[in-house]
């Protein structure tokens, strides 16, 4: 498709097409997809509660946001006051200049990294090698997209998009250049190439004496931070460091300690269909004798209080970045999540990417069409989020344009570029069905020229006659039918 | 019992079998079954699309047609225009609200919304009836469409529906509560993806053995019947309607 067509969606659609057509990416999509779907869909209906919890979930975080400055305050005062430095990142900028400097002052040229979804955000890694430090990845799936030269296609196994062969391939060829080199004879069978990342990584956590974290929440009453994760990597960046450098969106924070017990139910559930996953750390400040003995806590906005100054948009704040939306996704299933043009990807991508970012990018303007609103990411999440009715929202902001808030000042949006043709359409329509008789007219035009009508269309209708045969039109439209059997007289008759 | 038929435009215009079907089904349970002919459009693809002003006056005219007191119900054999009404054309009024232009578009719609029922809730909820007396010797698998599955919660009406129907073997479609890849506008914007899911939805129809597939939308059917047309598969599309209508004196084929 290109940009110009009826409806032009350049973005999105291109890299989709690309994504439909590669048939190793498809295979490796549908079954991982599908294998996380059914087991999430079983953990979930083991708990009774599960709709209470889910809006438990949802009011707590809405609550968290509607009084988010005051929640921060008190969490920076917490975090300070066990022992912790809090900085405070306006956008990812900023964020990468305080990491970097921090970095710096302890004398240090690489750090060891707990995967984490802010720091991708902002391209921590890019802006940290341009200043001669190197980033290591600890994740497993981020390691193979490291060590692969590749980007994240998923928010919780970011190599969703690699099967084993090709995993084995990565660690064979790149390993070396890295670290410790993948083991003579290395295969695909899952336990040896685990094996190979351990001892790989091994070597990277008793050497770094810099962690850097994201976190899942930040609890303001205690200054007390959560990773949740299932490998163990985090639980050795978090503690074996001497300076820990956490990098956390500002929509992490709950109010008080008893809040986790809501979401260290759902967020596993929902994530990795665990009923607890393996570990979750926690931290509060610095301890003597025990773990880092320097923590900094980077608190980023980059678009956030932006978003939250829209009443639909907000909802999207409460992600808990489980990405079980993802999962259940068809779009995202065939499409693939490198399509999405962002570190998040998917249903939640979607209405997640345009909103910190705007919409005037190409992709950015796409990613709200990037769904034919099914409702299943609406239906698992466990936060609520009714993402349908966001993308809905971001795509009236598209066409429309309209205020949005920009770095906390109110500006005005023009309508995006490539919808000038579907806009006259539209308007057409609505003239037509404002009038039942002109509606009728064409319908009944329709119906004497059908033998006259083509198999395929031309132009954008292409978008449709490409793979799908048109509908025949019938010899007369209902109404007609209905006049000739049922008389004339008819209430609310508008012609 | 006097309803009005919310036909939906594109039943309307190019599915009237499926509009003559409803008023075959519905006379011969003994409802009053009333077209009336100012109907249009609920609006959905304008809203869908991003244009939910340009969906408002499209709403309140629906609601100049069917806010009638002489009907007793609203009926549409359509599960995504349906859920237009019934859920978004509140959220349309209490946007309207926000946006500080009054009450006045919720007060509008306020009286259609409750009154409105997709077919299969009319004959099972307000009919209180299963077996409808249909006769259709056939083999059928079901896909429930979205909006009919989630946001109306349609649930195993329309399956309780046809496993009344005399002669007809119900069998389940695998993956059924997948999206078909229609829509709306999505299957022109994403156009690889939408037949992507369209093909899929095909292949697991197929897979049944089935020689009809069956859904309460025409719109999706649309889509899914169009790839079946173009791959060349034996499975047909047929509505739910048709299929309910259908009588031994007077079979459907």
């Amino acid at each position: 498709m290109s940009g110009g067509t009826f409806v032009g969606m350049p973005a999105f659609p291109e890299a989709a097409h690309a994504a439909v057509g590669d048939r190793t990416l498809r295979a490796n999509l549908r079954h991982a997809t599908h294998t996380i779907r059914d087991k999430r869909a079983k953990a979930v209906a083991e708990l009774a509660d599960w709709a209470e919890l889910r809006e438990a979930g949802k009011r707590i975080k809405d609550h968290t946001l509607r009084h988010l400055d005051r929640y921060l305050v008190q969490l920076e005062e917490s975090v300070v006051r066990a022992g912790g430095t809090v900085h405070w990142a306006v956008d990812a900028d900023e964020a990468n200049r305080i990491v970097a400097d921090l970095v710096k002052a302890t004398g240090e040229r690489e750090v060891v990294k707990v995967k984490s979804m802010a720091t991708q955000e902002i391209g921590l890694n890019e802006a940290l090698e341009a200043e001669g430090i190197h980033a290591y990845e600890t994740d497993l799936a981020e390691l193979i997209v490291q060590l692969g030269e590749d980007r994240p296609s998923h928010i919780l196994v970011p190599a969703i998009h690699r099967n084993r062969g090709e995993i084995r391939d990565i660690f064979r060829e790149k390993m070396g250049s890295w670290g410790r080199p993948a083991p003579e004879g290395l295969t695909d069978v899952p336990a040896e190439l685990a094996e190979a990342a351990r001892l790989h990584l091994r070597e990277k956590f008793l050497r770094a004496k810099v962690g850097v974290s994201g976190a899942n929440f930040m609890v303001a009453e205690t200054g007390t931070l959560v990773v949740v994760e299932s490998e163990g990597n985090g639980r050795m960046c978090l503690t074996l460091p001497e300076t820990l450098i956490s990098v956390v969106g500002i929509e992490k924070v709950v109010p008080a300690w008893r809040d986790l017990e809501v979401f260290l139910q759902t967020l596993p559930r929902s994530s990795t269909a665990e009923r607890m996953n393996p570990y979750t750390s926690m931290w509060t400040g610095t301890t003597d004798q025990d773990g880092p003995s320097a923590f900094h806590l980077v608190l980023l906005d980059n678009g956030r209080t932006d978003t939250l100054a829209d009443e639909v948009g907000r909802q999207a704040l409460r992600c808990i970045r489980c990405s079980a939306c993802l999962n259940v996704c068809p779009v995202y299933e065939r499409a693939g999540g490198h399509a999405y043009g962002s570190v998040y990807p998917g249903p939640i991508g979607a209405i997640l990417s345009p909103q910190l970012r705007g919409t005037r990018s190409e992709i950015d303007a796409s990613l709200p069409y990037a769904s034919s609103l099914c409702g299943a990411c609406y239906e698992v999440c466990p936060v609520a989020i009714d993402i349908p009715e966001v993308l809905v929202h971001l795509r009236e902001r598209v066409v429309q344009g309209g205020e949005v808030t920009r770095r906390g000042v109110k500006v005005t949006l023009k309508p995006a570029k490539g919808h000038a043709a579907e806009r006259a359409a539209m308007r057409a329509a609505g003239l037509a069905f404002a009038r039942p008789g002109v509606l009728r007219l064409g319908q009944r035009l329709a119906s004497r020229t059908r033998r006259l009508h083509p198999r395929t269309l031309p132009g954008p209708g292409r978008a449709w006659s490409a793979t799908r045969d048109l509908p025949k039109v019938p010899a007369e439209p209902f109404r007609d039918w209905w006049q000739r059997t049922h008389g004339t007289a008819t209430e609310g008759d508008g012609e | 019992m006097r309803v009005a038929l919310f036909l939906t435009c594109v039943n309307d215009t190019l599915y009237p079998d499926t509009g003559r079907a409803v008023v075959k089904l519905l006379t011969r349970l003994g409802v009053e079954v009333d077209f009336p002919m100012a109907q249009t459009c609920c609006g959905q693809a304008h809203y869908n699309t991003g244009y939910r002003h340009q969906a408002e006056p499209l709403a309140r005219h629906f609601s100049d047609v069917f806010g009638s007191d002489a009907y007793d119900a609203i009926v549409t054999p359509s599960g995504s225009c349906g859920a237009m009404v019934r859920e978004l054309y509140p959220r349309m009024g209490e946007r309207a609200r926000a946006e500080g232009r009054g009450g006045g578009l919720a007060r509008k719609l306020a009286p259609v919304v409750p009154k409105t029922y997709e077919l299969s809730e009319f004959l099972v909820d307000v009919l209180g009836v299963t077996d409808v007396g249909a006769y259709y010797p056939h083999k059928v698998t079901y896909h429930p469409t979205c909006h009919g599955l989630r946001p109306l919660a349609l649930g195993e009406r329309p399956t309780r529906l046809l496993r009344a129907v005399r002669g007809l073997e119900l069998v389940e479609l695998p993956g059924a509560e997948e999206c078909c890849g229609f829509g709306g506008t999505f299957a022109l914007k994403n156009p690889d993806v939408s037949a992507a899911m369209g093909m899929d939805k095909v292949r697991h129809a197929e897979s049944t053995g089935a020689e009809v597939l069956c859904a309460a939308d025409n719109s999706c059917l649309m889509h899914i019947g169009g790839t079946m047309a173009r791959l060349r598969s034996g499975v047909r599309p047929v509505h739910l309607a048709e299929i309910l209508a259908s009588t031994e004196e007077e079979t459907l084929s």
